[in-house]
């Protein structure tokens, strides 16, 4: 009864963290791009500084009408969204926050396999809802996001395997029992690559030419409304999370820090993660969008070389450490 | 000769052991779940090659290759299961559907769809099925997965086997995916120029790619 306990209590914890997150993400964004703007950000929903906007955001849209399209695959078309948000969900469940283990959803032998193979599933859900639109813009939009998905998954890809390289294990949990400060420089590279092919899976800008407003409308979700456009939103929310918690693991020491490693270890994660998605929220409004050739080429011509140079320093100072 | 008879009764001697503990009447949830799930990718399977739409077979593709996945993590194969799940949910359906939809993916029935090699198709499925199966089972049947033991899927396993035991054919596989590889970029450089040549001359070639 005691396992049973502990199994319900971790899923529990895990699907609180999955709802709230996010919308602490979003709510960031809307400020923190607004005060980059010179604007104030949603100030009234709430009271204090429209802490509740993204709350009445939801029953918003909770209350709008679900269309479907006439010529629609209506089952397909419906079941997207799920297939787009649920991989980030089981995701979270292998992302450890704090030394032990008791502060991980799940301890997975291949967590680093797990966590790619499984957002890679994420992609269905945008393919599945671009077809089963039954709009021009909606497939031009899927198949700009499948186009860049098969360009971003393998620098990805890569550069994890690069710190599996290092740390000897492929278990998440292990990775981080074996790193050494070092390692942040070691992996600089490996850490950039990661991290920008992530944006470019999660389609944020200036990575977001599958979903660009003034050329596609929005892309695979263009005839998405009320909860099922939300949960597309709260998918992209829940991935940014995802990324930077997995930056996190992986390059950035997760729950090691400076001081402080033995109690406050998931405060580091938090801190990491956090700064990790401010930097996500701050290209959104610095940076220029990518156009689609360019953004092919970043990935081929630079970031997978980028990445097999990484994993050949990994493989090199390995070898010369041994 | 001797040696045979010997492999033949000890091989025997295993038989009855193994059917004395794991009775086949008496199953295990794990094997309950295995069968279930089985039952679950052989329908996908079957539906996604007698489907009239083509995006909804590629989806019940999915259904198929996931089924797989889990099956392999029933057989305690972790490693395996993800990597399944990386490579043929992740990418080759990905690809397949990107193709589908790039050349043509109607919605509804394709009335196009259909092939006038179906019973030959499924004589030769059915034959290649009939003989895995009875090669598996012979070859299997009295093995069995010790699941409170140590993990034998687990990634260190399957790495130390493979880079021990298997690495020539792992090696092997690799040159053939590097002829692949470059291959493919042979045949579409040579398509390009071709169509470079051919499109001042006559459009009709490409009428049939679409």
């Amino acid at each position: 009864m005691n396992d049973v306990l502990d199994v319900a209590l971790r899923l529990l914890v895990v699907f609180v963290v999955f709802l709230t997150f996010p919308l602490i993400v979003g709510q960031t964004e809307h400020k923190v791009m607004a005060h980059m703007q010179g604007r104030l950000g949603p100030m009234y929903a709430g009271g204090f500084h429209g802490w509740a906007q993204l709350i009445a955001d939801g029953v918003k849209f909770a209350q709008k009408e679900d269309v479907v399209p006439a010529g629609a695959d209506r089952r397909i078309f419906q079941l997207a969204p799920a297939v787009a948000l649920l991989p980030y969900l089981l995701v979270l469940l292998a992302i450890p926050i704090g030394p032990g283990e008791g502060a991980v959803g799940q301890v997975l032998d291949a967590g680093v396999f797990f966590v790619l193979a499984v957002m890679g599933v994420g992609v269905l859900g945008s393919l599945m809802a671009g077809w089963a639109s039954a709009n021009k813009f909606s497939l031009l939009g899927g198949l700009r996001t499948a186009a860049q998905l098969l360009a971003y998954e393998l620098p990805m890809l890569l550069t994890a395997a690069s710190v599996a390289m290092a740390a000897g294990t492929v278990s998440l949990v292990g990775i981080l029992d074996a790193f050494e400060w070092w390692w942040v420089p070691w992996q600089i590279t490996g850490a950039l690559v990661f991290f920008i092919a992530g944006l470019a899976e999660l389609q944020r800008p200036p990575f977001d030419m599958p979903v660009a407003d003034s050329e596609i409308i929005f892309g695979a979700y263009t005839e998405y409304t009320g909860l099922r456009f939300a949960l597309f939103l709260l998918a992209e929310y829940a991935g940014i999370v995802v990324l930077c918690g997995l930056t996190t693991v992986l390059f950035l020491g997760g729950w090691h820090g400076p001081w402080g490693a033995d109690g406050l270890g998931w405060v580091w994660t938090l801190l990491k993660t956090a700064v990790l998605a401010f930097v996500v929220i701050w290209l959104r409004v610095t940076y220029p969008r990518l156009r689609e050739d360019q953004l092919q080429k970043f990935s081929w011509t630079l970031l997978v070389p980028l990445s097999l140079a990484q994993i050949a320093l990994t493989g090199i100072v390995k070898v010369v450490i041994r | 000769m001797t040696l045979a008879a010997a492999a033949g009764t000890a091989a025997h001697a295993t038989t009855t052991t193994a059917a004395e503990t794991h009775g086949f009447l008496s199953p295990t949830g794990v094997e309950i779940a295995f069968l279930l799930v089985g039952l679950v990718t052989l329908g996908a399977a079957v539906i996604t090659v007698t489907t009239r739409q083509l995006v909804h077979a590629a989806l019940w593709l999915v259904v198929a290759l996931g089924g797989l996945a889990v099956e392999y993590l029933l057989l305690t194969a972790e490693f395996i299961a993800w990597v399944q799940v990386l490579i043929y949910v992740g990418s080759v359906v990905v690809l397949l559907l990107f193709g589908l939809m790039l050349t043509r993916a109607p919605i509804g029935r394709s009335p196009d769809a259909d092939s006038g090699n179906r019973w030959i198709a499924l004589a030769v499925s059915v034959a290649a099925a009939g003989a895995l199966v009875w090669v598996v089972v012979d070859a299997f049947r009295t093995t069995w997965i010790d699941l409170d033991g140590a993990p034998a899927g687990s990634t260190e396993v399957t790495g130390a086997s493979l880079f021990q035991h298997w690495v020539l054919p792992f090696e092997a596989l690799s040159v053939l995916l590097l002829a692949a590889l470059v291959g493919a970029i042979v045949l579409s450089r040579r398509a390009k120029a071709d169509a470079a040549t051919r499109a001042s001359a006559t459009r009709r070639g490409t009428e049939g790619t679409r």
